[in-house]
């Protein structure tokens, strides 16, 4: 294996396409050798840049609406309630537990690929050159640049004597849809506020605080909004934070 | 679109859940809003008159892709994309003019607008081989099956569409010039 033989895989590699045996003497060879690793990893970046710029296209809600009702007259009709006999019912609610519980890891593992996805923008913004789009400490500057930019509204909360600094605020994408990346500093550490409309996203995340990567997470919902708060500070202080926000979505 | 999914259920339990995904790529097929409502409405409805013919268990949104990208081909807007031919294919993409550094990996980071800006004016048939690819995270094999083409024609395909996406992104202005990293 050389260079010229990694290079010539190196789509293969990057895709998750190579065979174990193939990616693992990749492995190898990129532990050693900085000019793939290098290659390597600026073709990862740009996958994965295309990856949130791809999705750059949200449908409107109506044209969704109207795809959705004319695609609903498909759905089989359910057998009437008098046919169901209790030898029948017995194998179909134990299926329908099998059903719930393997729904219920599913909704899981999808939660925790959007938290990992949420983790991921934030490390990006925390390595980008330009972190944030719109470059302010102030809310009546940072708020009104997302008009237009995002389907929504929100506010954000007066910062004085709480030790939270706003750096300034990104769109980003998420399932397809665009939401607010709002970057704050508290004692040199930085944190990501993510905002996005609850309806757009799949599964429904449950309110509370988690870790990924050994970021922490705290999350909730305000009307209509879905609000996820990563940062390497402690769980009080990412509370705080959720706190302020709270509050002045109250107000 | 999980790259090994295997699909089943009813049409509108597989295809209400791609709804987003067909309008993204609709958008990026069409460049227009409204030909790209047009066309997934068409070509949801094409699937479901089809939907007989889809192998339960296999790959739904490859399937269904494939009616999409079809039907685009043999609408008005897409008629002058289906004469695209091996001539393309086999025509050469320029390698991007700079080289970059371990430094200038390491501090790369792309600008979203300037990404999208090289997927607008990418030709039609390596844009759709990226986005199945980068965005919808569909294996090589469902996108062979999406695009009617040999796996390896796929993988070339690609390899010359970063190519194309990389010589364009090193023409912006302040972007990071990205080095060519496969040949």
């Amino acid at each position: 294996m050389n260079c010229e033989w990694m290079r010539q895989r190196m789509d293969a590699y990057v895709d998750c396409e190579l065979p174990a045996a193939e990616a693992a003497e990749f492995d190898v060879h990129l532990r050693g050798c900085a000019a793939c690793a290098n290659a390597a990893l600026e073709q990862t970046r740009l996958k994965l840049a295309t990856r949130t710029a791809g999705m750059k296209y949200v449908p409107p809600a109506e044209f969704r609406l109207r795809m959705e009702q004319s695609l609903r007259p498909a759905q089989t009709a359910k057998p009437p309630r008098s046919l169901v006999r209790w030898p029948v019912a017995i194998p179909v609610a134990l299926a329908a537990c099998l059903l719930l519980a393997a729904l219920l890891v599913t909704n899981f593992q999808h939660r925790r690929r959007t938290y990992a996805e949420l983790t991921d923008l934030h490390v990006t913004t925390l390595a980008s050159a330009n972190p944030v789009d719109v470059i302010s400490e102030d809310r009546h500057t940072v708020k009104p640049w997302f008009a237009g930019r995002i389907p929504f509204t929100f506010d954000l909360p007066e910062l004085k004597d709480t030790g939270f600094e706003l750096s300034g605020g990104r769109v980003v994408y998420l399932q397809h849809s665009s939401g607010a990346q709002l970057l704050y500093t508290l004692r040199k550490h930085r944190l990501s506020v993510f905002i996005f409309q609850e309806a757009q996203l799949w599964p429904k995340w449950m309110a509370g605080s988690s870790s990924e990567l050994s970021f922490h997470t705290e999350s909730w919902s305000h009307d209509g909004l879905r609000y996820v708060i990563v940062g390497d500070v402690s769980d009080a202080d990412i509370h705080a934070l959720a706190e302020l926000l709270r509050k002045a979505a109250r107000q | 679109m999980d790259e090994s999914q295997t699909d089943t259920g009813t049409f509108e339990e597989l295809a209400l859940p791609l709804l987003a995904r067909l309008y993204n790529l609709a958008r990026w097929l069409t460049q227009d809003a409204g030909e790209a409502e047009e066309l997934v409405q068409e070509s949801c409805m094409k699937a479901l008159r089809g939907f007989g013919s889809y192998r339960q268990g296999t790959n739904f949104s490859a399937w269904i892709y494939r009616i999409m990208r079809n039907t685009f081909l043999t609408s008005r807007a897409g008629l002058k994309y289906s004469t695209i031919s091996l001539d393309d294919e086999e025509s050469d993409v320029p390698e991007p003019a700079t080289v970059g550094t371990p430094e200038t990996a390491l501090l790369a980071t792309f600008n979203q607008q300037a990404i999208q800006s090289a997927l607008e004016v990418l030709p039609l048939h390596f844009r759709e081989v990226i986005l199945l690819c980068d965005v919808e995270e569909m294996s090589y094999q469902a996108i062979a099956e999406a695009l009617a083409i040999p796996i390896g024609t796929v993988m070339s395909r690609l390899s010359r569409a970063r190519r194309a996406m990389r010589a364009q992104l090193a023409d912006e202005p302040g972007n990071p010039r990205p080095r060519s990293a496969s040949r």
